[in-house]
């Protein structure tokens, strides 16, 4: 019918497939450390990642234990504090979420999942994880420097970033900044890669309709991520001039400790302009990958093919191309023109449709499956929970009227707690619970799983859900101390306390993760090549772990779309990617309806 | 920020285009044949790869310009008077791109002769670019327009550098192909080698035209912006 319909044609001789140009290690450290094989490189992504992401969790109890118990730990005062919540946000956001999804999932799946050999430009791939290393370390650097971090929240709003009343402001603002460029030029190196192998490296058969809706999301994601993240960069160019060469791109002229500042005639708000040009895409650069995962979580774990699979790509591009226009949301309280900000809360709403369209077509995948109630499974459906309570939040929110007085409160808080941080982490969990045993070949374990999800999922409503009610009372975000405040009850303190001791009993559990990442190195129950059953053809590697090259000597040759379980008349009930297609009832009905 | 999202909007119309053509339309799960996709990209995947790069370059070149037309609204926007010197970097900048089209048409003749000619006339005249503009930068720093004293200065200075790093990154990259060259390196290599550049090159001249028509003449368009902007206002 379309012109991707692939024709008939009977026989596909496999050697007609192109040997791909591969790299070949002739060391131990060319293998395991300088790789440029993809697979290592989205290993050393992840791992590096959630090494940087545990900093940010025992910064979030350092803030929880001042938040529930003030005063307790005297080292926090309100500059800590500060630096506390920023880095916090940073590393959450930036470091861990979209490390991981794309550059971890990314690597690791998309050259398995499209029947090719390597990224298209191995080279490029390393220097884009060691790049990425070098930002964490700078800006872990920053935790040593003369000063500490920079303390100006995650959004770094001029003037007061480059202020001497922030914390940082010596040297954590610089570095601060440096390891963001430094992100930026090393994802750029790695994103043109996923781009390019997912145009130009599918194996045979691979339509773009056929691919797995993980490599489409992590795909759209990455083009959006390409085009958002120089707004960043333009940014902190520009504020890094601000800060050490003294123009004045975003310092308006302003008098500071009594002393009238050298910078003058610069636009605060055309930081906003650019950190939010960046930062709404972000949401969804970070929620697209989640979004494919947990298709495909879905699908594999309740035997059933997606519903509306078309929909779910239109979806995801849909929502990646709508979410470059509604930036400017979060800039409701900038004193921007009403017109203005009718506009972005038109947008804003707009992009729930998509939203919801995926969200349906997830329940209607699970209606009436056979749905196994796994570790993956559990967390792919904690994740639908918590998106869509967190989205709900974001209808209020994304209304110009209801956001002013919420805004700078806790209710903002848990709002983009739940949709962006704690749902793509779920998804995180679940993937990494999917696909460890592909990656080590051995299957995580699975009581230790359980545990961690349950504590994990309650947790995390437990801390956030009570946080809403904290926000509708009117407790402000970035306070350091409440202290004596007239228009909030002192019951909140006692809420308060309740969060925080949530939330360390939360970030055991991810402790509890973490020992099992390591014990089933060793431990784990041997996993043999597809223990979920899987359709993709990542699981029909001919080794596991998958060697270098991923497939021997032929490519795999794709006859069929990435979903098929449960298919009448089949002998099993799933169907891999790479199967002929023999039976001749299935084509007979293709063509009946 | 209307730049950018004309920016966007055109690389949605393209990206729309291509992923219709690509069967977005399709019902894979009714496909039952087996599968035809040609087994080589019709594109090699170092052309794609450009394309891409370019792309995303032009993005931050873009942000750049937005930025600048945020800030020149203003009431306090005073630019600074153009160097003269820019027009000549300019015409510099033309006759190296026109060099490199001579060595892309020279490979795909063979002639490898006129190809390591083109590279080294392209590349040399890229490189008295960068010395034009950094002279410019002098001429501006020594009649008083410095970096500090006024932001249009400021984003003169700013502009005129990124574009002068990815004339920079694109030596490199010219350096490499000359490299191909003198190694003897096939001519299908080579050929390849030489068309990135000059795909390249051609970009490079485009943003500078853009960029430069920008800081001299940008007051000038100061309606064509109002109309651009008129309903946000």
């Amino acid at each position: 019918m379309s012109s991707a319909a692939p024709g008939v044609q009977e026989v596909i001789p496999a050697s007609d497939v192109a040997e791909a140009e591969l790299y070949h290690p002739h060391s131990w450290l060319t293998k395991y450390v300088f790789s440029q094989d993809a697979k290592i490189i989205g290993i050393q992504y992840t791992v590096t990642a959630l090494a940087i992401g545990t900093v940010a969790l025992v910064l979030s109890w350092l803030m929880r234990v001042q938040l529930g118990f003030p005063g307790v730990l005297s080292f926090i005062d309100p500059a800590t504090y500060y630096q506390f919540i920023t880095m916090h946000g940073m590393i959450m956001v930036v470091y861990l979420l979209t490390a991981v999804l794309l550059g971890g999932f990314g690597n690791y799946l998309i050259p398995l999942m499209l029947g090719a050999r390597d990224m298209v430009f191995p080279y490029a791939n390393m220097l884009s994880y060691w790049t990425y290393l070098l930002a964490v370390v700078v800006l872990v650097a920053s935790f040593f420097a003369p000063g500490g971090p920079t303390g100006a929240g995650w959004t770094l709003y001029p003037p007061q970033a480059i202020l001497s009343g922030t914390p940082g402001q010596d040297w954590g603002i610089i570095l601060m900044l440096v390891s963001l460029m430094l992100f930026i030029i090393g994802f750029t190196m790695g994103g043109l890669n996923y781009v390019v192998t997912v145009l130009q490296a599918r194996t045979r058969g691979m339509t773009l309709m056929r691919m797995p809706l993980t490599v489409w999301g992590i795909f759209t994601a990455t083009v959006m991520a390409l085009l958002a993240f120089p707004a960043l960069f333009v940014g902190a160019v520009m504020m890094l001039f601000d800060r050490l060469l003294g123009t004045s791109f975003f310092m308006p002229a302003l008098v500071e400790l009594g002393q009238l500042r050298e910078h003058g005639g610069g636009s605060p708000i055309l930081w906003q302009h650019l950190f939010w040009f960046f930062g709404h895409p972000e949401v969804y650069i970070v929620a697209l990958p989640a979004f494919g995962i947990v298709s495909d979580l879905i699908s594999v774990h309740a035997r059933r093919n997606i519903f509306g699979y078309r929909m779910m790509v239109w979806a995801i591009v849909a929502i990646g191309a709508l979410s470059f226009v509604v930036w400017a949301h979060h800039m409701y309280v900038s004193g921007m023109h009403p017109y203005f900000g009718f506009f972005f809360a038109t947008t804003t709403l707009i992009i729930a449709i998509p939203t919801a369209i995926k969200v349906y077509n997830w329940l209607l995948t699970l209606w009436r499956g056979d749905i196994h109630l796994t570790v993956p499974m559990l967390f792919a459906l904690g994740f639908i929970v918590t998106f869509v309570n967190g989205g709900l939040t974001g209808l209020f929110l994304g209304n110009v009227v209801v956001d002013v007085p919420l805004s700078d409160t806790l209710f903002v808080v848990a709002h983009f707690h739940m949709v962006m941080g704690v749902a793509p982490i779920l998804v995180i969990f679940g993937g990494i619970y999917h696909w460890y045993p592909k990656v080590t070949g051995r299957m995580l374990n699975e009581g230790m799983g359980r545990i961690h999800f349950w504590v994990t999922f309650l947790g995390a409503y437990a801390i956030f859900f009570p946080m809403h009610y904290l926000g509708l009372l009117g407790v402000p975000r970035r306070y350091h101390d409440l202290g004596e405040m007239a228009f909030v009850p002192p019951s909140t303190a006692t809420l308060n306390a309740f969060i925080s001791l949530v939330a360390f009993v939360v970030g055991f559990a991810q402790i509890v993760f973490l020992f099992n990442l390591f014990w089933s190195l060793r431990r784990g129950r041997e996993a043999g090549s597809n223990p979920w059953n899987a359709t993709t053809l990542e699981w029909q590697t001919p080794e596991t772990p998958p060697g270098h090259g991923n497939w021997g000597k032929e490519l795999p040759v794709v006859y069929r779309w990435a979903y098929d379980y449960s298919v009448p008349g089949a002998a099993r009930d799933y169907v891999p990617q790479n199967e002929p297609m023999p039976a001749p009832t299935r084509a007979a009905t293709g063509q009946a309806t | 920020m209307i730049f950018t999202l004309l920016f966007l909007a055109a690389v949605a119309v393209i990206a729309g285009i291509w992923l219709f053509r690509q069967g977005l339309t399709s019902k894979p799960w009714l496909e039952s044949a087996a599968p035809a996709m040609a087994s080589a990209p019709p594109v090699p995947a170092a052309r794609m790869g450009l394309r891409v790069f370019i792309t995303v370059a032009t993005g931050f070149l873009v942000l750049l310009v937005s930025a600048y037309s945020i800030r020149m609204e203003m009431a306090d926007w005073r630019p600074p008077p153009q160097p003269g010197l820019l027009w000549v970097n300019t015409g510099v900048l033309i006759v190296s791109s026109l060099a490199l089209q001579w060595a892309r048409s020279a490979a795909g003749r063979g002639d490898i002769q006129a190809v390591q000619d083109g590279l080294v006339f392209g590349g040399t005249s890229a490189i008295v670019f960068l010395l034009g503009q950094l002279m410019a930068w002098r001429e501006m720093a020594n009649a008083g327009y410095l970096l500090t004293s006024n932001p249009a200065n400021a984003f003169f200075y700013i502009i005129t550098a990124a574009h002068a790093l990815h004339v920079l990154g694109g030596l490199v990259a010219l350096a490499r192909a000359g490299m191909w060259l003198r190694r003897g390196a096939a001519i299908g290599r080579l050929r390849l080698s030489v068309d990135l550049c000059t795909t390249y090159w051609h970009f490079l001249l485009v943003a500078w035209l853009v960029l430069f028509s920008l800081l001299a003449f940008a007051p000038s368009f100061s309606w064509l912006y109002a109309i651009c902007t008129a309903p946000f206002r």
